[in-house]
């Protein structure tokens, strides 16, 4: 009763109209409460919709704890957004000109404790907040290595255009556009880039990090759950760019190591030559693999000696 | 002999720029006649063209503003339209070629054509009124900032007829950006259009900043000053500071792209994670440059339409100062996933966060504003609380988002961009228009439309919650920004409820120019008569709309802040001391050509440079500084205004309250 | 601008700040500094980007290889020396003789002239030697902070000899020794990135 009449006032104050507010359902109210309900309902919707994917979804430990601080800082926040919103209207509408009940304070412009708690809420929320950003860098630093029974697999990661490169060394195998990894067990990436910038993410699993041309940075992520991860390019590196997805695949640590097999049987070799013809401007294709690579490899194209160019043809 | 130029430059083999390039030319044609035919050229070039009135060069920015507001808004529908059909195997009706302009455009084209002189234009036209002065500090000058910034907008928009434009976002990040990645002149066209209108601009940030600190009436101390002027001080400092950054990091990429350097190329030692950190060393005081005059609006607006003063003045002018500061401490938070160490990230996480609180001081010193007033629901007051709801669900974001691990999941995604438009269109358009609603009387002499007001930002309202609240459950559900397409088909539905709430706030825009022009048909209606049309607080408001060329015949003398409101009070109270009528005339500068013809040198000596022309490129030089020259030796700068024409505007509206 | 006749007039302890707007020779050096302080911005952002890249020789010749410190000497005494005589120019201009400023002004010219011509020579031996700013990042940032010091410098000069011009037909009129004083401020501000080149850039090659 007293929610139905609160939604009355605001509705009556945002159509302009600072009358007493209108108890019959009239069509104009109608309309601009029908108008809120459908922008709220909308709003659970999209928020519950994107419960059951991408970042809200994770399944590793890295996106399990990214999650706790998203959802926790957010709760944080909006114990002190929505109480501004309120008041917000709430004041708003009191103080109209019409209300002859509000009381006019013409000077009121100065309170020391009025003062004194509008700059502490927001520095005592940002205090919380900070200590969480502080803490939350250092344990969730993408370098970091993750604390397990079982030792890391590596994989080294290169970003060509427009697809994925993924060298097993301690394996020595590669593929494109698809990988492999036991569940249960850390992944250690270092990543390079061939040509421009990109960033390596597979959302459902937590962190993503740029691949840059001469450099190598290093991310740290786990697939607790068996299953099919999406990833994706989250920087913009040209034409094929939307195109520059690829899977994860986690399975069990027996399935892993058949598979590792089944790939040494397909064949191919990954050398110089073969990288380079690989690393031309390519729309995504079906994923390949190799059986063998070139150990050197990954080292020479992370120092930037294989960095690929294009003809003004392909940079279209 | 044209270089790079042919008629190859020509998209003849795309429709939709050729039909866009026919509407364009023939519009332009229209109007031209149009003003010839009426014999308003002389006229405009009187009044307007030449003028270095500050009061006409803010109107001219405004109006700039808005036209390429249209620019970047069908950038915007064209990219809504383009995700809302492009799911799983569809591709839509945008190449990826296309498709990467239109984004890199729209980004442009929004924050330097569109919200820079948006803000700009309110800076110029207010501040002298407020100050309680003639003029700003360079009169000249200002003419050429503006100018200079129209020869921008003149060359992005030619990029989209002869060439193309750059297809690597509106920051141009290399290795992307060199030459070896975008051999084309798209990248030319973005360095060149802004290294001009840049120039303009900090000229503007110089200009602004002298005025505030050094031309103020008599009487005025920084105390007294209303707080638009202190957050327009702020964003002029900031543009002093931050613009000469973005000057030498373009330069370094023209280095890259013309003569062989390698500043940030991939061979032979370059770097491009020094471009991003310099880049936004620029980028961040930038989007405070946008804000903090928007901020300053919502004050005057806040304290005008709820009859009291601005709550906590001291504390705002402390916390504008305060954000002026740190945001220069913030950069890196636009790229933690760049692999900085723990400690940098979570130094610059708790800086950005830091920012947060004198924003939230200012928002709680708003709302007891609100808190004990009589608050009037005018348009100017719909825009402020539409912007307080607004800005502080994008600020909950963006603190949200300064949180590096929670960044590492968010960075470049969706909810991202919901994020920045949340607060430029929560803060800085909605800044914008209550600042145009709330200056227009003062400006043209009668009010403009209000329930059309209304409409415009109902439409803009819920056109923008419809447009970005989708794109937060798409960046949560792990959609990156710049997607040409998507394979996800579930995530289609969002899209095109986004894509319907841009058609909502297309009404708004539209709505705009509907009620401009039902304002200028009922002018008569809506005459501001006193000058006074709001019951204002400060000195804008004690001269007649419009203002005299000449603004105040003679300098007020302040003794408190909302030195108008002050006066009016003490003349309710009792007798105000006669004031002998001003009998002299006034020397004010003289209008000059020397802004148009030197930006159109400047446009001449950017196409040529883009388009590798050098005999053109020597012949804009030669020519902006013959121009430059000519001016240097200019003696009779000033035109006196007579003693008659200064007495017939002499209304003493101060004395009227009585 | 200014009413014609209106002067302003404060009691004793108004604040600078309350005594309205500043006369133009005041506004007008406000407004320069403001800019050189923006300039000086710019060379932070080149210097910034020389004291990341100054390792980036890449396998090219390095700063140690490179410079020749006693070169570098002699150009710095004719930049400060310049300074010196600017400064004298500046307090002929004051007392409006025209004979000193010219004396000391083109004695200005001729010592920034100097430093530019050894500065070319330095460039041109650098070029010649396979040294050119395409050859590394370290050499990029090394020619474009270094020159657009020089670019300054030139911009200055021919800005000197506009302002003689300016002298000689005009006089010695307020806006006249209005630029004359800007230019001064330009010129000292110039000598200072110079130190700063001098001392980052030369000192500091190891």
């Amino acid at each position: 009763m007293a929610v139905g009449r609160l939604l009355r006032v605001i509705i009556a104050m945002c159509t302009g109209n600072p009358g007493p507010p209108r108890i019959s359902a009239s069509p104009n109210t109608w309309l601009q409460r029908s108008r809120w309900s459908a922008l709220a309902a909308l709003g659970l919707c999209a928020l519950l919709t994107s419960c059951r994917e991408g970042v809200l979804d994770p399944h590793g430990p890295i996106g399990r704890s990214e999650r706790i601080i998203l959802t926790d800082a957010t709760a944080i926040m909006l114990a002190v957004v929505i109480p501004v919103i309120v008041l917000t209207l709430a004041f708003a509408w009191w103080y109209r000109a019409g209300n002859r009940r509000a009381r006019y304070q013409a000077e009121l412009q100065y309170s020391g404790r009025i003062e004194l708690i509008t700059w502490s809420i927001p520095a005592l929320v940002i205090v919380f907040l900070g200590g969480i950003a502080w803490i939350g860098s250092h344990d969730l630093d993408p370098p970091k290595p993750l604390t397990s029974d079982h030792p890391p697999v590596e994989i080294d990661v290169v970003s060509l255009d427009w697809r994925w490169l993924f060298i097993y060394p301690d394996q020595g195998i590669a593929t494109v556009n698809e990988l492999t990894v036991p569940a249960g067990v850390p992944i250690h990436f270092r990543l390079t880039s061939t040509s421009v910038m990109n960033s390596f993410f597979i959302p459902e699993l937590g962190s993503q990090i740029y691949t840059m041309p001469g450099m190598t940075t290093q991310l740290n992520l786990q697939a607790d759950d068996a299953g099919t991860y999406e990833g994706l390019s989250a920087q913009f590196s040209g034409p094929g760019f939307s195109d520059m997805h690829f899977t994860l695949v986690a399975t069990a640590s027996p399935t892993f190591a058949r598979w590792i097999e089944a790939t040494r049987a397909r064949g191919g070799v990954l050398d110089e030559a073969a990288y380079t013809a690989l690393s031309r401007p390519t729309p995504a294709g079906a994923p390949l693999s190799f059986a063998r690579v070139d150990p050197e490899l990954f080292e020479t194209v992370s120092s930037g000696k294989l960095v690929t160019q294009w003809s003004p043809e392909e940079a279209r | 002999m044209l270089g790079r130029l042919s008629l190859a430059a020509i998209p003849f083999d795309q429709p939709i720029v050729m039909v866009t390039c026919g509407t364009v030319g023939a519009v332009l044609v229209t109007v031209m006649a149009l003003v010839t035919f009426k014999g308003w050229w002389p006229y405009l070039w009187r009044e307007w063209i030449t003028s270095v009135d500050h009061k006409r060069i803010g109107v001219m920015y405004m109006i700039l503003a808005l036209v390429m507001l249209v620019r970047g808004f069908s950038d915007a529908i064209m990219m809504r339209s383009q995700q809302a059909l492009a799911a799983g195997h569809a591709a839509g009706y945008l190449p990826p070629e296309h498709f990467d302009q239109i984004f890199s455009a729209h980004g442009t084209i929004m924050i330097f054509f569109v919200a820079m002189p948006f803000v700009i234009g309110l800076m110029n036209f207010a501040l002298p009124l407020q100050l309680g002065v003639r003029d700003v500090a360079f009169p000249m000058l200002n003419s050429v900032s503006f100018w200079l910034t129209a020869a921008g907008v003149l060359l992005v928009n030619l990029s989209l007829f002869v060439g193309e434009f750059a297809r690597t976002g509106w920051l141009a990040y290399p290795p992307l950006s060199e030459l070896a990645y975008s051999p084309g002149v798209g990248v030319d066209y973005y360095l060149w259009s802004l290294q001009i209108s840049g120039l303009g601009t900090l000229l503007s940030g110089i200009n602004l900043t002298t005025t505030i600190l050094k031309l103020r009436a008599p009487g005025m101390g920084y105390m007294r000053m209303p707080v638009f002027c202190w957050t327009a001080l702020a964003s002029n400092l900031l543009i002093v500071a931050a613009f000469p950054v973005l000057t030498a990091t373009f330069g370094m990429l023209l280095l890259d792209r013309y003569c062989g350097f390698h500043f940030f190329t991939n061979d032979l030692g370059g770097n491009p994670m020094m471009y991003i950190n310099l880049i936004w060393i620029w980028g961040h005081p930038e989007v405070y440059i946008l804000i903090l005059p928007c901020f300053g609006v919502f004050s005057e607006v806040v304290a005008t339409f709820s009859g009291k003063p601005l709550f906590g003045y001291r504390s705002m002018v402390l916390a504008t100062m305060a954000i002026c500061v740190l945001s220069f401490m913030v950069w890196l938070h636009h790229f933690f996933t760049m692999g900085a160490s723990a400690g940098v990230n979570g130094f610059f996480g708790i800086m950005s966060m830091v920012i947060a609180v004198p924003t939230g001081v200012k928002v709680f010193n708003w709302l007891f504003t609100l808190y004990g007033g009589r608050v009037r629901f005018t348009v100017p007051i719909y825009w402020t609380l539409g912007f307080i709801v607004t800005f502080v669900i994008g600020g909950m974001t963006g603190v949200l988002q300064a949180i590096p691990p929670a960044d590492f999941v968010l960075h470049n995604s969706l909810f991202l961009i919901a994020h920045f438009h949340n607060v430029i269109i929560g803060g800085v358009v909605f800044g914008v228009m209550a600042g145009y609603n709330y200056w227009f009387p003062k400006a043209f002499g009668f009010k403009l439309n209000e329930p059309l007001g209304k409409a415009v930002f109902w439409c803009w309202f819920v056109g923008f919650y419809l447009a970005f609240m989708p794109l937060y459950a798409l960046g949560l559900m792990g959609a990156t920004r710049r997607m040409q397409h998507y394979p996800n088909v579930h995530w289609q539905p969002l899209m095109v409820v986004a894509f319907c709430g841009a058609v909502v706030i297309f009404c708004g825009i539209a709505l705009t120019v509907v009620q401009l022009a039902v304002s200028i048909r009922r002018r008569d209606r809506h005459r501001d008569l006193t000058g006074d049309p709001w019951d204002g607080r400060t000195l804008e408001w004690s001269m007649p709309s419009p203002p005299p060329a000449w603004n105040f015949t003679h300098l007020p003398r302040v003794e408190q802040p909302d030195a108008f409101w002050a006066a009016k009070q003490a003349a309710k109270s009792s007798q105000v001391p006669e004031r002998p009528g001003y009998s002299g005339p006034i020397h004010m500068p003289r209008n000059t050509p020397i802004g148009i013809f030197i930006a159109f040198f400047a446009f001449i000596l950017g196409f040529a440079l883009i388009w590798r022309i050098d005999w053109l490129a020597v012949i804009g030089l030669v020519g902006a500084l013959a121009v430059a020259l000519r001016q240097f030796w200019q003696t009779g700068r000033e035109v006196e205004i007579p003693a008659e024409e200064v007495a017939a505007f002499e209304r003493p509206t101060m004395r009227e309250a009585a | 601008m200014s009413a014609a006749g209106e002067v302003l007039e404060f009691g004793a302890g108004v604040p600078l700040s309350e005594q309205g707007p500043a006369p133009t020779r005041v506004v007008a050096g406000f407004g320069f500094w403001l800019f050189l302080l923006s300039d000086i911005i710019l060379f932070s952002a080149l210097f910034a980007a020389y004291a990341v890249l100054s390792g980036a020789s890449a396998d090219g010749p390095t700063a140690a290889e490179l410079f020749d410190k006693k070169h570098v000497f002699l150009e710095t005494l004719c930049l400060l020396a310049s300074s010196v005589t600017c400064g004298f120019g500046a307090l002929a201009v004051v007392r409006s003789d025209s004979r000193a400023l010219y004396l000391w002004m083109i004695a200005t010219l001729v010592l920034g002239a100097a430093f530019l011509r050894l500065e070319a020579s330095e460039f041109a031996r650098m070029v010649a030697a396979g040294a050119g700013p395409s050859h590394s990042a370290f050499l990029s940032a090394f020619f474009a902070l270094v020159g657009t010091h020089g670019l300054h410098v030139t911009l200055g000069l021919a800005w000197l000899v506009i302002m003689l011009l300016q002298a000689a037909t005009l006089g010695f009129q307020p806006m006249v020794a209005r630029r004359f004083f800007c230019f001064a401020l330009f010129w000292h501000a110039l000598d200072i990135v110079w130190i700063g080149v001098f001392t980052i850039v030369y000192l500091g090659a190891h």
